[in-house]
């Protein structure tokens, strides 16, 4: 899960790495009121999980309360590649003597942790790693040992930052990894770590990714899902504890197992195109047991999405055989009733398909076809979609 | 022979009590599997009763290797208890460790991979199926009556993919299917398996079923053109993955222009592998190589 800024900011203070004092708003009034609180100049921005605000402009200055409210009003509402603001982070502008930039991820390829450093922030990092890997210190750090004082000034040397700040860096390095390892994060990024004119080094932006298979003990943690913003059909297949990820498509996908729909998904894009580009419109994978009511709630889901105009059931029978998969598939039909409105094609391969097929025959629903091979269904639920 | 499995493996299962561990010992064992003992410190002493197979269960994994010879756990101790329950196994030197557990923070994951490094344990996993050897052993949740024994080896990230493969290919069989999981972090890799299947006689052509998100096929492909000798088909799941979102598997997520199932096709490619564009085209080409 990504946070917005504001929430990364929150986070980062509670482990106490120094930030500007601020705020987040949803309306102009209260940016307002942040601003007047905070006293100074102060800037106000966009609130939206994507980078590239400022181009866009979602990034101002304000001189005053009065002020911040005017660029409040101009920056919420704002459409930034497709994420609109509903949220502002109002905090106090601070002069800027210099940049830096710092974070810790995962390193998937290597199974390790990395810390990243350069003396040049600001810049996105992708670009400066590219232009001027040298400046860009990569320092790994071993998951059973962690980031100590001296693993910080191992890091903080490495990508030589300037003397009189090498201790509050060593010092904010320390707390991130507490941010990192305690939050259960992926990423922890600070572009910039910048340090004011008065040599003070402070985050003045972060984002972070925390892992939402650690939600079991990390109790605080769904407080910062951002629900408003989440597809009423990813937010209503949660509730159901399905795995849905909304798609732009017209055919309706359920499987078991990740990578069998993720292939579903595929098979039925490449048949699509026979038919004037017809695409999956739901990845929704059931797993294993694909009982009656897990059945039953997927397709309740699917059939909520009104661009479905068709829907592909692909089931491999393994442990959970064919024949129970069937069942559960008329079973599942019985409790939508009137619901169940659009064609599904399913197509059952594995333990018991015999009995399975045959299990669907003799229901003879209306609206299932069979077809044998996973490459004949697809075609066949992309030609009824089309 | 096999890859990681035999017929002489001693198999335990840390969490077999649960509902979960006992589901799959019960099926582990009517394929065949030797699962020597289970264990739980809290029912040490106890033995559980598997359709007549009594099935004794030890307070820790040194004991349980001490008294049986085991050199395999299949491990399914829920997500907060899965990496102290890896660490014990590490610590015991077991051979293998199977990690069948989904949901493991990767905290835990990258540290109990960083404490089994330089020790005699192999990890498998987590959040992946095990591995089977048909005829001779099974270690997990892979069905074993949807293929049989023969000449195809199988590395995949994903669970049913593994099996759809397995079903496809039955008439020719396969010496080993190995499902190394979709998390990020994961111990035995494709190039594994890929150097293992090189290196066992009786592996004439691999099969490798890769996903998107990071960068393990890249890899898989430049370590294939290097090492492997042997015929490799690929499949990869996900072209029609949008970016930033996570397919079910924590770690099949497209990051920017990275992770792509096309690039990683396309590295495969590159290395000679033939790659299919459904999981049934690409058993067509693995059928034109091994015949039936």
């Amino acid at each position: 899960m990504d946070l917005f800024e504001y929430q990364a900011r929150d986070l980062l203070a509670s482990h106490g790495v120094p930030v500007l004092p601020g705020g987040v708003a949803e309306t102009p009034e209260q940016a307002e009121a942040i601003a007047r609180e905070i006293g100074t100049q102060v800037v106000v921005k966009a609130q939206v999980k994507t980078g590239g605000r400022g181009k866009a402009g979602g990034v101002k200055l304000a001189a005053d309360a009065d002020e911040a409210r005017a660029r409040a009003q101009d920056i919420l509402g704002l459409d930034i590649k497709g994420h609109v603001t509903h949220k502002v982070m109002v905090a106090q502008a601070s002069d800027i003597a210099e940049e830096y930039y710092f974070s810790y991820l995962l390193d998937r390829g290597n199974r390790t942790f990395l810390a990243m450093a350069s003396r040049e922030g600001g810049m996105e990092i992708e670009q400066l790693a590219v232009e001027r890997p040298e400046a860009l210190a990569r320092i790994p750090v071993d998951a059973s040992k962690g980031v100590d004082e001296a693993k910080a000034a191992e890091i903080v040397d490495a990508a030589g930052f300037p003397a009189e700040v090498r201790d509050q860096v060593i010092a904010i390095a320390v707390q991130l990894w507490d941010v990192f390892s305690k939050e259960d994060a992926t990423l922890v990024e600070v572009n910039p770590l910048a340090k004011a004119p008065d040599g003070t080094v402070l985050a003045l932006d972060a984002k972070v990714t925390l892992d939402e298979n650690a939600a079991f003990r990390q109790a605080g943690h769904a407080a910062l899902e951002d629900t408003a913003a989440a597809d009423p059909l990813e937010a209503a297949a949660k509730e159901k504890d399905l795995n849905y990820v909304k798609l732009d498509g017209e055919v309706g996908i359920i499987g078991n197992g990740a990578g069998l729909v993720m292939s579903t998904l595929d098979v039925v894009a490449y048949a699509g195109e026979e038919f004037g580009g017809v695409k999956p419109a739901n990845f929704l994978d059931i797993g294993g047991g694909a009982s009656a009511e897990v059945m039953a709630n997927g397709l309740h889901i699917i059939l909520g999405d009104p661009a479905v105009k068709s829907v592909f059931v692909n089931v491999f029978g393994g442990i959970t055989a064919c024949d129970a998969v069937a069942n559960g598939i008329v079973s599942a039909l019985g409790i939508l009733g009137d619901e169940a409105t659009k064609p599904l094609v399913v197509r059952l391969d594995g333990n018991n398909v015999e009995e399975g097929r045959r299990i669907l025959a003799e229901a003879n629903h209306p609206l299932v076809t069979v077809v044998d091979t996973m490459d004949g269904a697809a075609r066949r639920a992309a030609e009824l979609a089309a | 022979m096999s890859i990681f499995l035999n017929e002489n493996s001693k198999v335990i299962v840390q969490g077999m009590t649960g509902s979960e561990g006992r589901k799959h010992t019960q099926r582990m064992l009517a394929s065949g599997t030797a699962i020597v003992g289970g264990v739980n410190p809290k029912k040490a002493g106890e033995s559980v009763d598997f359709d007549g197979a009594s099935v004794p269960v030890f307070g820790s994994v040194s004991e349980a290797i001490k008294e049986t010879g085991a050199d395999v756990s299949v491990i399914f101790v829920p997500p907060a208890g899965a990496k102290g329950a890896v660490i014990e196994a590490v610590d015991a030197q077991i051979g293998l460790a199977v990690v069948i557990t989904e949901g493991i923070p990767v905290h835990d994951s990258t540290s109990f991979w960083a404490h089994a490094q330089g020790s005699a344990t192999r990890i498998i996993g987590p959040n992946c199926p095990g591995l089977i050897s048909p005829g001779r052993s099974n270690a997990g949740i892979i069905p074993a009556n949807i293929t049989k024994q023969g000449a195809i080896g199988l590395v995949s990230k994903s669970g049913t993919l593994t099996y759809q493969m397995m079903y496809e290919l039955r008439d020719i069989g396969f010496s080993t299917a190995i499902g190394i999981g979709g998390d990020p972090v994961i111990g035995t890799t494709h190039i594994d398996a890929l150097q293992a299947f090189q290196d066992d006689p009786e592996t004439e052509a691999i099969v490798m079923i890769g996903e998107i998100g990071g960068d393990a096929e890249e890899r898989a492909a430049e370590f294939i053109k290097a090492n492997v000798t042997k015929p490799v088909v690929g499949y990869v799941a996900g072209f029609t993955a949008p970016e930033g979102k996570t397919m079910g598997h924590a770690g099949a997520i497209v990051s920017g222009s990275a992770g792509t199932a096309q690039a990683k096709k396309e590295a495969l490619e590159a290395a000679g592998v033939r790659v299919g564009k459904t999981p049934s085209e690409t058993a067509r080409l693995m059928r034109e190589i091994v015949g039936s």
